[in-house]
């Protein structure tokens, strides 16, 4: 067999997998909607405010509820170290007039 | 057509065998190019997946939640904050909410206490999240027991078992009495440590919280905009981790390109002045290098893409979960809803594929365009 028809036909197989890809995520998007109403009857019932993906630090397991200064909050001096603390955003108007919110301005 | 079709056949026969005669150089290329895809494309899946699920879940948390800020530090907030909160027009509903964190020394674990009015509980009894049950092998009907704030022992109960199709909200949390709570903690009876206020009008949020902060002035109102907008800062592509992983993909790419796009070697030169020499056109040359770039680097992003869709909604993320995880000893064991657009394809497609292909026919066409006995004699 050419090397050519070789190439295109692997080619069209991982084109094809890339399509089928679409497929799946609709099909597994439909399959979710069970445990994402789960979730959501949860937060609700419950009245949570976040995602348990960091449960570090009692500062971290709630990022909606911290404020800005929580990663010195022990004490001055007190540098973030935890790992989660590398995948926050620096805040947008530190340097600035930090301030909490909109509500502060 | 078909003439044309049969072209392009011979000419990518031709490519793909210029291409085997450097095999090494090139599996190599191909094999990190593949490396660089995968790691942009799962980034890209892993964070708008987690950010959408955020969002779809986090729809029904509070309206509003009122903090009480004592010398710019969260403190306990008395429970009449509530009923003043009440009388504000436009609040529906306002209650303490009851919930704070434990350190067990043994597991070396956080927990996160609650006390739900929606799951009442018998003094002794506890609900615990799947995660804790998973990682501490405590199952329904074994006891668990707490060190309450003076040094005492509580034992408790595990009543019930928290769904595991949750874990990704409640994989830590432990819901228990308001009077084990208290004991256990040490609150005051009129104290608690935030209260949930329930606006009529979703437009009223912000107005109430302004209304909220000139009643209680240490006070911190965090609306559910606020809320749902975390996890989309959190996972932004300008975040820590994000932007490094970033940065590193958008670096290799301007390392191969600028190794591209700086000249060919003498043998790839001397083959493009032969090429002329025995009759090809400088189209040719080009189309050729297009299909060289194209073997190359459509190859290696289809690869890449289909294997990062595998590692985020297929398996639980495992290159991701260890850095998500960091110090924690409870983590939720979950698999994300796969939310994919064309879009995102489309953007992987013009960082990886498009910079690529363009760096290797430009010096190309450079040197099909000069004459090939200058070409062979250089």
């Amino acid at each position: 067999m050419r090397r050519s028809v070789v190439y295109l036909s692997c080619l069209g197989f991982l084109f094809l997998l890339l399509v089928s890809m679409f497929f799946h995520a609709r099909y597994q998007r439909e399959h979710a909607a069970p445990r994402l109403n789960e979730m959501a009857r949860i937060v609700k019932e419950l009245e949570l405010t976040d995602l348990c993906l960091f449960t570090e630090a009692r500062y971290t397991r709630h990022p909606s509820q911290a404020d800005l200064q929580t990663a010195f909050q022990d004490h001055p001096m007190a540098m973030e170290h935890f790992p989660s603390g590398s995948f926050m955003k620096i805040p947008e108007n530190i340097g600035r007039n930090t301030c909490y919110d909109t509500l502060d301005k | 057509m078909t003439r044309w079709i049969n072209k392009q056949k011979n000419i990518i026969d031709f490519t793909l065998s210029s291409l085997l005669r450097r095999k090494g150089k090139n599996t190599a290329l191909f094999f990190v190019y593949t490396v660089i895809v995968f790691l942009l494309s799962s980034v890209t899946f892993y964070t708008h997946a987690l950010k959408k699920e955020a969002s779809i879940i986090l729809q029904s948390t509070p309206d509003i939640v009122v903090q009480r800020t004592v010398a710019g530090r969260h403190d306990l907030i008395p429970v009449r904050y509530a009923e003043e909160i009440r009388k504000i027009r436009g609040v529906n509903d306002a209650t303490p909410r009851l919930w704070g964190y434990y350190y067990d020394p043994q597991s070396r674990a956080n927990f996160t206490l609650m006390v739900s009015e929606s799951h009442p509980l018998p003094s002794g009894d506890i609900i615990i999240g799947s995660g804790i049950s998973r990682t501490l092998k405590v199952f329904k009907g074994d006891m668990m027991t707490f060190r309450t704030f003076d040094g005492d022992l509580l034992t408790l109960e595990a009543a019930d078992i928290l769904s595991s199709e949750s874990e990704l909200v409640s994989s830590d949390l432990i819901l228990m009495s308001e009077e084990d709570f208290r004991y256990l903690t040490g609150m005051a009876k009129e104290e608690a440590t935030d209260v949930v206020v329930r606006v009529r009008n979703p437009k009223e949020f912000k107005t109430v919280a302004v209304k909220i902060v000139s009643l209680l002035p240490d006070a911190r109102p965090i609306l559910k905009d606020e809320i749902l907008r975390t996890y989309d800062s959190v996972f932004d592509w300008r975040s820590g981790m994000v932007v490094l992983i970033m940065f590193i993909c958008v670096l290799a790419f301007i390392i191969f390109s600028w190794d591209k796009a700086s000249g060919l070697s003498a043998e790839e030169r001397m083959e493009i002045g032969i090429l002329k020499a025995i009759g090809w056109e400088t189209s040719d040359v080009i189309n050729m290098k297009f299909w060289e770039g194209t073997a190359i680097s459509l190859t290696s992003f289809l690869s890449g893409v289909v294997l990062a869709y595998v590692h985020i909604f297929s398996t639980s993320a495992p290159l991701f979960a260890q850095v998500l995880k960091g110090w924690s000893i409870l983590y939720p064991s979950f698999r994300l809803t796969p939310f994919l657009n064309p879009y995102q394809i489309a953007t992987l497609f013009f960082l990886t594929v498009v910079p690529y292909t363009v760096a290797t026919i430009v010096p190309s066409w450079r040197a099909a365009t000069v004459d090939p006995d200058l070409v062979m004699r250089s």
